[in-house]
């Protein structure tokens, strides 16, 4: 059974892999077989995860009855499969919306503004606040002030209501130009990790299933 | 006096079997070594146990007083904190901590039951792993305390006051757009590209792509790229062109439904809306991926549209879109993905500039308002920042306190 999984495995690796020399038949056929079984295993593990042990054992467990409230607004979502009613459905739409919206807004503000702000308020010269003044050594001042200053021009980039022009343009180019290093810099790190993804696809071809590797 | 010995020895046999009994259950002692004399630490004093504050319930704050044998080589290895319901119930161990520690917060106490709480000073020895032996003493009880929720998370009022600032501006330059000031906003080439991709689609008589990432409603990405979803649709609508939605959430696919549907409905076309242009393929990222690398290479759209949250299928995909020659609009917040994107596509819209988009497209004063607004927020961050980083770098006040944020 275990060596009928690896063939099966391989057999669908090299479809998949078979779509950078083109679209064909072998590809569509892994392609349809992938969709159609991860649909149909996110609908079994939604159902049991959410619908089984978020909502029916907690009820039927704890009497959590607050989650009817919940239900019921899955249930109404489902009213669009009755066309007369099933403007209803777009209640529990825009609940999720607007608590989404309102739940998201703190945590994004706390992450994004102000832990940001506090990171990079840092001192320039020495390592922390209260330190004698440049008892850091150049390399820290130097990556002290490329933060401080790309985090500031950065900023200004995204400036929306005002003109990029002059010295606040300029301010913005240094900004644009500071997100693209870092940019160039994500990109070979992320690139490295895929390759170890192709690696890892590499050693099941050769090793799990030729067996060319050991 | 050898009777007397022996009485001795049966004696002190019987109390370090007392003394063992006493050691952890959980435990194995080794039955062949017994607790030495004289090395029960003295119990720690002071014990208080109350609701955790600052929280949503469900957790008890313990504090006690160190034994005083607990110093460096003292007789303390470790407090256990043991827990019971009632007084005089069966009291089990809930947690412990290093000696020199002198609280725990035990996250395991139901909002609203009552619990009583004693914690004992553990000396133990152990070799190789193998618990050769254990004395403890106990506290005195402390209780009953019950957890409750509190409102208000005192120690984040800081984020509470910047939201007040931030929502206070937007508020304010919503008014201000709404009583007709008129509010500039820049150019931003990827909103720019918008129509031209559409028309381009139109002149060759293929399809638009719009997909909306791989998150569901919770996201703020996708809600973005929808809100634009309902700008691109209103426009194919106009010119007649097929725009296609596939998802990966079902709850995406509702709400693109409407929006698509009521872009028709704007366009003045609800005839030419179609129920299968937004459809739902798989929740499954890569299955996700792989299905629509196969409807970019068999249907060959003139434009696709990537805006919302997206991870490693990116490139995948903006790749795959590449190859046929469609021209590509993409726009995320996720910096890992962005790269991709802008190495791939024709137009990358960066961060914020997607949240920007539905403001730039639509030229509601609502909008524009609330664009400004924010912008006036970062004013307020640039200045701080600039202030800040003076006054610390020059010893005269640590700005970024202020900004600390407690999880």
């Amino acid at each position: 059974m275990e060596i009928f999984g690896t063939w099966l495995a391989a057999f669908f690796t090299l479809g998949i892999i078979s779509f950078l020399y083109r679209d064909n038949a072998w590809y569509k056929l892994c392609e349809s077989i992938f969709v159609g079984i991860s649909a149909g295993y996110w609908f079994v593990t939604l159902f049991w995860d959410n619908i089984h042990g978020l909502f029916w054992e907690r009820i039927t467990e704890r009497h959590d009855y607050w989650l009817l409230i919940g239900a019921s607004l899955g249930l109404m979502m489902l009213l669009r499969l009755i066309p007369p009613i099933g403007w209803i459905s777009r209640w529990p739409l825009s609940f999720v919306v607007g608590a989404t919206a309102g739940l998201y807004i703190i945590n994004y503000f706390a992450s994004n503004v102000m832990v940001q702000v506090e990171n990079t308020l840092m001192p320039l010269f020495s390592a922390k606040f209260g330190d004698p003044l440049f008892s850091a050594s150049p390399y820290s001042i130097v990556g002290n002030i490329v933060v401080a200053a790309g985090t500031f021009t950065g900023l200004v980039y995204f400036f929306f209501s005002k003109e990029h022009k002059g010295a606040f343009g300029g301010m913005a180019k240094i900004g644009i130009w500071t997100i693209m290093i870092t940019f160039g810099a994500s990109f070979g790190y992320t690139v490295m990790s895929r390759m170890s993804l192709l690696i890892g696809r590499m050693d099941f071809i050769f090793g799990d299933w030729l067996g060319l590797i050991r | 006096m050898r009777l007397t010995t022996a009485l001795f020895l049966t004696l002190f046999l019987t109390m370090s079997a007392a003394t063992a009994q006493e050691a952890d259950s959980s435990l194995t002692v080794d039955s062949t070594f017994i607790a030495p004399p004289d090395v029960t630490p003295v119990m720690v004093k002071n014990l208080s146990a109350r609701d955790n504050p600052n929280d949503a319930g469900g957790s008890i704050l313990i504090k006690w007083d160190l034994s005083v044998d607990d110093i460096e080589g003292g007789k303390v290895t470790h407090y256990q904190i043991l827990r019971a319901e009632t007084s005089e119930g069966e009291f089990e161990e809930v947690g412990e901590v290093p000696s020199g520690n002198s609280q725990f917060i035990d996250n395991r106490a139901d909002r609203g039951r009552e619990f009583y709480y004693k914690v004992a000073a553990v000396n133990q020895r152990k070799q190789e792993g193998k618990l050769l032996w254990q004395v403890r003493s106990e506290s005195a009880l402390s209780g009953p305390v019950k957890s409750t929720a509190q409102w208000f998370d005192m120690r984040r009022l800081n984020v509470f006051v910047g939201m007040i600032i931030l929502c206070g501006l937007i508020i304010i330059y919503i008014n201000r757009a709404k009583s007709g000031k008129p509010i500039f906003i820049r150019k931003i080439a990827g909103l720019d590209a918008v129509e031209e991709a559409v028309g381009r689609a139109t002149e060759m008589g293929k399809k638009i792509f719009f997909i909306p990432g791989i998150s569901d409603m919770d996201n703020v990405q996708t809600l973005a790229g929808i809100t634009i979803l309902g700008k691109v649709a209103q426009m194919a609508a106009e010119y007649e062109t097929w725009i296609e939605v596939p998802v990966s959430r079902s709850l995406v696919m509702v709400a693109a439904k409407e929006i698509v549907k009521e872009a028709y409905v704007k366009a003045g076309r609800p005839d030419a809306f179609h129920e299968d242009q937004v459809h739902y393929l798989t929740d499954d990222q890569f299955g996700y991926a792989a299905a629509i690398d196969g409807m970019f290479i068999r249907e060959k759209p003139a434009t696709v549209f990537f805006l919302g949250n997206f991870y490693a299928e990116s490139l995948i995909l903006a790749e795959t879109g590449n190859s046929i020659g469609a021209i590509q609009i993409a726009g995320t917040g996720q910096q890992t993905q962005l790269p991709f994107f802008v190495a791939a596509c024709d137009y990358t819209l960066i961060g914020e500039e997607l949240f920007a988009a539905s403001a730039y497209l639509s030229r509601e004063p609502k909008l524009l308002g609330s664009l400004k607004g924010q912008d006036m927020g970062k004013a307020i961050i640039l200045l701080a920042l600039l202030a800040g980083i003076i006054l610390e770098s020059f010893n005269i006040f640590q700005l970024s306190q202020f900004f600390s944020v407690i999880e």
